[in-house]
């Protein structure tokens, strides 16, 4: 008998906490198989968020600091610069990256550091209960905007990877959707490319992964998706806005 | 040691830092230290490390954290508003049990406050800072040459105890010119290796994982005690003072840092005046020198002046330290304005009146 499907090496053997239907599963799984494609074990340093991915140091079968709220990429950046040779990544959430965390982000980027930077776009605080996040959709629902997000009242949302790719500093950013066996295989492709750069030096990659929260959504894993392909697809396009060669 | 050199204080604790095998710094322009990251940007290019000019205070102790976490020597520096952004990360550091050094160099606040020297954070320094049960190991020298040989150990001893070490200066210290001995370069080799620090090699059983998060409460407080237990044997074997003529003094001057400093010259003043004046100088505020207090405190001494450029800050470690034996009095500025000895001289004599 051959074996067809393994899990990868990069994942540990613990169970993940992610509520069911979560795409956060499926984006660990994505980063850890590139790891291992890319043969750099022994060499990876990861970094993880404040959001319900603070545990993925239990996941990624790798060394990795955890760092405060928002911080992931000054964290990564005194990593990398620290060991150069070392694959060093940020796994981030929306309230992570794009509110609390917008200078570092923003700034890291525009270094140009030599960090791979994965952002999962849930459109939401899932780990503090479904509070709006500064990608909540306008209209979205969450426990800070009863009624739904409204622009007069709270804002707008933040278009991350339109706004890095105004910079100089980027190798690469690319939004990818989870939403559908299709793109998931798109964004697989992603992210290896953003740490195949890394690894060549080329400077700051950026991917974001459009994911789900069925929970704090109050949705069904299937509804969620649907969400994801449909509603945020068409608010954050998907597609490549920056690529160095 | 013999290298003989006219160095403003903060160039002095920079260098010495990279003498010390610091190899990554990263920091945000704020007066009076500018010179810190200044030197920084230039002479740890040459020796193969790396600067960092931070967005903001908090990326900068953020990267310190990531570089200290990846096992290298990290600093960063600042003044008291920035110091008051770098607190989540402190706290976080300490929670994590990262070694670092961090450096201070105090202005008067509250708020923007001003740029002249002051020594108004020393709760915010030996009481934790941020939030959390934590402390560090704060030194407060009183020279350019205190400095440099604080600064040349503080990474060794951040590494003994893994957790951040505090240089508390102020303005005047980090302006002012002094002839210092250089120590020298330190062999990077000669640095023990840290098995706890994520420098890429773990896998499977040998993953090493940087973390202060602890959700199961008997987990955190034994994390609790166990930091506790490392503070205590800290109290043990570092707490640093100066006395000087403490034995025969009727009266005790105390102060830490430059002020103690210029509470020495007024102690040789007031001793040409035939007032029987001594000084304790704590080298370390946390710990504090708590037993040269009580032996005073036990002793002739009849009365302790706190002397400070705060508004009653220091005067509190002096008081839990004297138990009420005798009189702790209490002769402070603020605001960024400094007492001179013979300001201290006055303040004795007309209060022994
Ligand atoms: C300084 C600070 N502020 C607030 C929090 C509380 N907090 C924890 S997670 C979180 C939001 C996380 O949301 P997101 O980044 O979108 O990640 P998700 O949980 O959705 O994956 C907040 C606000 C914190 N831990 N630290
Ligand atoms: S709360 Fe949302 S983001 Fe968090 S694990 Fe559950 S589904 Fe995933």
């Amino acid at each position: 008998m051959s074996i067809v499907f393994e899990k990868t090496s990069f994942l540990t053997d613990t169970s993940m906490h992610y509520c069911p239907g979560c795409t956060h599963g499926i984006a660990h799984r994505l980063v850890a198989e590139a790891l291992e494609e890319l043969g750099v074990k022994g060499h990876v340093v990861g970094v993880a968020p404040v959001g319900c991915a603070v545990f993925a140091y239990n996941y990624f079968n790798c060394d990795m600091q955890q760092a405060a709220h928002g911080r992931a990429p000054a964290v990564a950046t005194g990593i990398k610069l620290t060991d150069p040779d070392n694959i060093v990544f940020a796994y981030q959430g929306d309230g992570d990256l794009a509110s609390i965390g917008i200078a570092e982000i923003i700034h890291a980027a525009t270094r140009g550091t030599n960090i791979t930077v994965i952002f999962i776009n849930n459109a939401i605080y899932g780990m503090t209960g479904g509070q709006m996040a500064p990608t909540t959709l306008i209209g979205q629902k969450a426990t800070t905007c009863v009624y739904g997000r409204n622009a007069e009242t709270n804002g707008n949302p933040i278009k991350v990877c339109e706004l890095l790719a105004t910079l100089t500093g980027p190798s690469y950013i690319e939004r990818v959707s989870l939403g559908d066996v299709k793109s998931v295989k798109q964004a697989k492709k992603a992210v290896l490319k953003a740490f195949q750069n890394q690894i060549d030096g080329k400077g700051f990659s950026f991917v974001e992964m459009l994911s789900s929260c069925p929970t704090n959504w109050h949705m069904t894993p299937t509804q969620a998706t649907s969400f994801v392909s449909n509603e945020m697809q068409n608010m954050f396009p998907l597609g490549v806005f920056k690529e160095v060669e | 040691m013999a290298e003989k050199k006219l160095m403003k204080g903060n160039e002095a604790i920079a260098e010495a830092a990279v003498r010390a095998g610091c190899r990554f710094y990263a920091g945000y322009p704020i007066t009076p230290q500018n010179e810190i990251p200044e030197y920084m940007s230039w002479r740890l290019a040459e020796v193969g490390g790396h600067f960092v000019q931070s967005e903001s205070e908090v990326a900068a102790i953020n990267m310190v954290f990531g570089s200290a976490g990846a096992g290298g020597r990290a600093m960063t520096s600042s003044s008291s508003p920035g110091i008051s952004l770098k607190q989540e990360g402190i706290s976080y550091i300490c929670g994590a049990e990262i070694p670092c050094v961090i450096i201070n160099m105090v202005r008067s606040g509250p708020g923007l406050g001003g740029i002249q020297p002051a020594q108004c954070d020393y709760f915010q320094a030996t009481k934790g800072g941020g939030h959390g049960d934590y402390r560090m190991l704060v030194y407060a020298p009183s020279s350019v040459q205190e400095c440099v040989d604080l600064m040349y150990t503080s990474f060794d001893k951040a590494e003994k105890y893994r957790l951040p070490v505090m240089i508390l200066g102020d303005g005047m210290l980090g302006q002012i010119m002094e002839a210092v001995s250089l120590p020298p370069m330190r062999d990077l080799n000669t640095i023990p290796k840290k098995k706890w620090a994520t420098t890429g090699e773990g896998f499977g059983d040998t993953r090493r994982i940087i973390n202060s998060l602890y959700i199961v409460p008997d987990e955190l407080e034994a994390m609790n005690i166990k930091l506790q237990n490392i503070y205590d044997s800290m109290a043990v074997n570092e707490t640093l003072v100066e006395e000087y003529l403490v034995d025969d003094a009727d009266i005790i001057l105390t102060a830490y840092g430059t002020v103690g400093r210029i509470a020495k010259s007024a102690v040789d003043i007031l001793r040409e005046q035939g007032v029987k004046a001594g000084l304790i100088r704590p080298i370390t505020v946390y710990p504090f020198p708590t037993a040269s207090f009580q032996k005073a405190a036990s002793g002739k001494a009849k009365e302790f002046l706190a002397i400070e450029l705060s508004m009653g800050q220091y005067i509190e470690d002096v008081k839990l330290s004297v138990e009420g034996k005798k009189p702790v009095r209490f002769f402070g500025r603020s605001g960024g304005n400094i007492m001179s000895p013979e300001d201290i001289v006055a303040f004795v004599t007309k209060e022994n009146k």
